[in-house]
């Protein structure tokens, strides 16, 4: 693909968390595919994807957020996801919530075909395993330590373990300290976590523990909602630690 | 075993705050759980071993009745006989009628979940017959008064200590502090039970329909000796572990050992088939198989559950599931907890009781990674939520509150359109200053002073994207 002549063509799908409250990841987001020369548009009347609905067992509620995302992306080209939990609920849940609509079957089919997380989509349909080959100018030398916390849709939905941390090791101003456990879940899980705030408090409570633990200045995801949460545990214990999602930390580190 | 499955947050909130039990739990992920990652990872094509495995459950649980028939009839010819039973209070009173029908006194019992679900030891109690189980961890918690706390460890939030005590009160041993001292008082004791019983009662791993042999893997022996001393044997087993040939049953033992425990064969494997033969120097006379429906048929029944009859009770979902290491086995409220369970346990006992169990997990999918039959228990979850909120399948046990519909159609109607969701992060913006928060709405009890203990919320920001794209030539 990234041999081709003409310039990969894909559409941003920002997720509703990245666009009402952390739009500065879908800054970078747009900055680095940019800067990896992808041809990008906005479908500037998306929302949400539905997951929110679906995981709650409101699927009436899931159907025409989801229905409304499959229209608007359906084109012919890449749907690229800074959040490996919402491209999992396009590319694996969507058949599952809509079992009973055949019609809409090959649709989603043609979606979850084309959409990808960011760190998939950059090594994987980009083949780009090096990425420190897009800085721009002189950058910023002073390595930085930053630890991964493995998002589990993109884990175990997604199956991409690799993507996010290849990039990272091609960063010669990166340093990739991995935590303990770095594939446990954080304890979010949406309305989970207002469920069972106790619960997740404690699962959340030994990933901050083990974040800690590697001396790292960042800790990165993949998803801007578990670094929500992870964040959220940072502030109220005031760690010397800074949550970053992924895109801000690739963009940092080539832009210097 | 009683039910109680509504108090799931009040017991998980009371295992979170018990510091003995969050220790012993600690342990789990660096022990069982490697073990398995350990040993999966030393098998050679192990993807395809699961593979293989699954496929011979999906065979068997679509031809159950055809395979429960045969094992039925192969266990006859060996001699032995086979009871269907309905529901867990039938097997109970067959169990507890065969036992003074023939003068039983004492019962030693190897471990068996099935039993749990029958309250076995408490019905034979009832009809003045002693029943031990012999099994060191379950041996615990029958003296402890208690309920397994994971399928494989029943014992295992207790620690050396706590046994120690407790041996100490229920059967005035002296104080021990090696596991080993501790093993041997128990065997000392459980010797007398096994030379004085006159029924042994097992579960079973599985059911070969070929051979109407029953399968038991453990690791101390005494399931084998429950099979072989006492002149009566007892085999109760769910009607799910039936596997068609001795070498389906091969494939199986592979996958349940190595997922279980880490091990690649555990110390014993016991292959029994049928009563004493007449060329047998000894065993039983009499062999008994119970084979269980107790709300089973209603997992079969349903194509979107039925994947639950795969599970081979190895307990790896347990382990590898960060809900589970928290708030252990008893929270869950009935006899088999975690991911599994929370399938399980609704479904064997009362949906809508349960509601909490199939919402009591971050669908982080660590447990279907860790299935050694690639049960996909998220998507199982995810279906009795549905159910719950507002599915067809079970109208009686729709429980989703008006609140919580008018929280979903609130967000539905913000995420509608773009325009709805600008207008709608104005007015969050807006309503943000007086949103709980650090310092502000301490000891309240809404769910966001809830969340706020540990988690700092975050703000919408000033300007979304949506508006920002336009600075990007978008």
């Amino acid at each position: 693909m990234a041999a081709a002549t003409s310039p990969v063509r894909a559409s941003l799908f920002v997720t509703c968390i990245i666009d009402q409250i952390y739009p500065e990841v879908g800054d970078s987001t747009v900055r680095l595919l940019r800067r990896l020369g992808v041809e990008l548009d906005f479908p500037a009347s998306q929302t949400c994807c539905g997951q929110p609905a679906f995981n709650s067992g409101f699927w009436s509620d899931a159907k025409p957020l989801a229905r409304r995302t499959i229209e608007l992306l359906q084109h012919d080209k890449y749907v690229v996801v800074p959040s490996g939990s919402c491209a999992s609920m396009m590319r694996v849940f969507y058949a599952e919530l809509f079992h009973d609509e055949p019609a809409m079957q090959q649709r989603i089919a043609s979606l979850a075909s084309r959409t990808y997380e960011l760190t998939e989509f950059i090594v994987d349909v980009l083949g780009i395993d090096d990425i420190s080959a897009y800085a721009e100018g002189e950058t910023n030398q002073n390595k930085r330590k930053v630890t991964y916390h493995e998002g589990c849709h993109l884990r175990r939905e997604l199956h991409a373990q690799t993507q996010s941390r290849t990039l990272l090791d091609s960063l010669p101003n990166v340093e990739l300290t991995e935590m303990e456990q770095s594939e446990v879940c954080c304890g979010f899980g949406g309305t989970f976590s207002v469920k069972f705030p106790e619960i997740s408090g404690a699962m959340l409570n030994d990933k901050l523990k083990y974040a800690g633990e590697t001396g790292a200045d960042a800790i990165t995801a993949c998803d801007s909602s578990c670094l929500m949460h992870i964040g959220g545990g940072i502030a109220k214990n005031g760690m010397d630690i800074q949550p970053q999602h992924i895109a801000q930390v690739l963009d940092d580190a080539l832009t210097g | 075993m009683q039910v109680t499955t509504k108090q799931f947050t009040d017991s998980a909130e009371s295992a979170l705050n018990d510091a003995k039990i969050q220790a012993n739990l600690l342990g789990l992920y660096g022990g069982f759980h490697q073990a398995r990652l350990d040993a999966s990872a030393a098998t050679p094509d192990w993807d395809a071993l699961q593979e293989r495995g699954r496929a011979i459950k999906a065979h068997t649980i679509a031809n159950l009745d055809a395979y429960l028939r045969m094992a039925m009839e192969n266990v006859h010819k060996a001699g032995g006989n086979v009871y269907f039973a309905k529901d867990a209070n039938e097997a109970t009173s067959y169990v507890t009628s065969l036992a003074l029908s023939k003068g039983v006194k004492t019962v030693v019992k190897s471990k068996s979940m099935v039993s749990e679900e029958m309250s076995l030891n408490e019905r034979l109690e009832e009809a003045g017959i002693e029943s031990v189980e012999t099994d060191l961890g379950e041996y615990i918690i029958q003296l402890a008064g208690e309920a397994p706390f994971h399928i494989i460890a029943p014992a295992i939030h207790k620690s050396r200590e706590e046994v120690s005590e407790l041996f100490e009160d229920k059967l005035n041993a002296p104080h021990y502090t090696s596991i080993d001292d501790l093993a041997q008082e128990a065997r000392r004791q459980l010797r007398e039970k096994f030379i004085a019983a006159d029924m042994g009662i097992t579960g079973a791993n599985f059911i070969v329909a070929e051979t109407g042999t029953l399968v038991l893997v453990t690791n101390e022996g005494n399931g084998r000796m429950c099979t072989s001393m006492p002149r009566i044997h007892v085999a109760i087993t769910g009607m799910e572990k039936v596997v068609p040939s001795i070498e389906d049953m091969g494939i199986m033992l592979r996958l349940l050992i190595r997922s279980a425990t880490g091990q690649r064969i555990s110390s014993y494997v016991t292959a029994v088939t049928g009563p004493r033969r007449a060329e047998d120097e000894d065993g039983p006379e009499e062999f008994h198989l119970v084979i269980v429906d107790n709300g089973r048929s209603r997992l079969l029944a349903d194509p979107d559950l039925r994947e639950a009859l795969y599970c081979l009770r190895c307990g790896a979902c347990l382990n590898a599931c960060p809900v589970y290491r928290k708030v252990g086995g008893h929270s869950y409220g009935w006899v088999y907890p975690g991911p599994i369970g929370a399938i399980v346990s609704p479904m064997l006992t009362n949906l809508s009781d349960a509601k909490d169990l199939p919402y009591a997990s971050s669908l982080c999918g660590a447990c279907k990674e860790a299935c050694p039959v690639k049960i996909n228990l998220p998507r199982m979850l995810l279906y009795l939520r549905h159910q719950l909120a507002e599915g067809d399948n079970y109208p009686q046990h729709r429980t989703s509150t008006a609140k919580e519909r008018l929280a979903m159609k609130v967000w539905r109607m913000a995420a509608s359109n773009s325009f709805a969701m600008s207008t709608a992060s104005k007015l969050g913006r807006l309503a943000q200053p007086f949103m709980p928060g650090e310092g502000k709405n301490k000891g309240g009890s809404s769910p966001l002073s809830a969340w706020t203990r540990h988690r700092a919320l975050p703000s919408l920001a000033s300007r979304p994207f949506r508006k920002r794209a336009k600075d990007h030539d978008l």
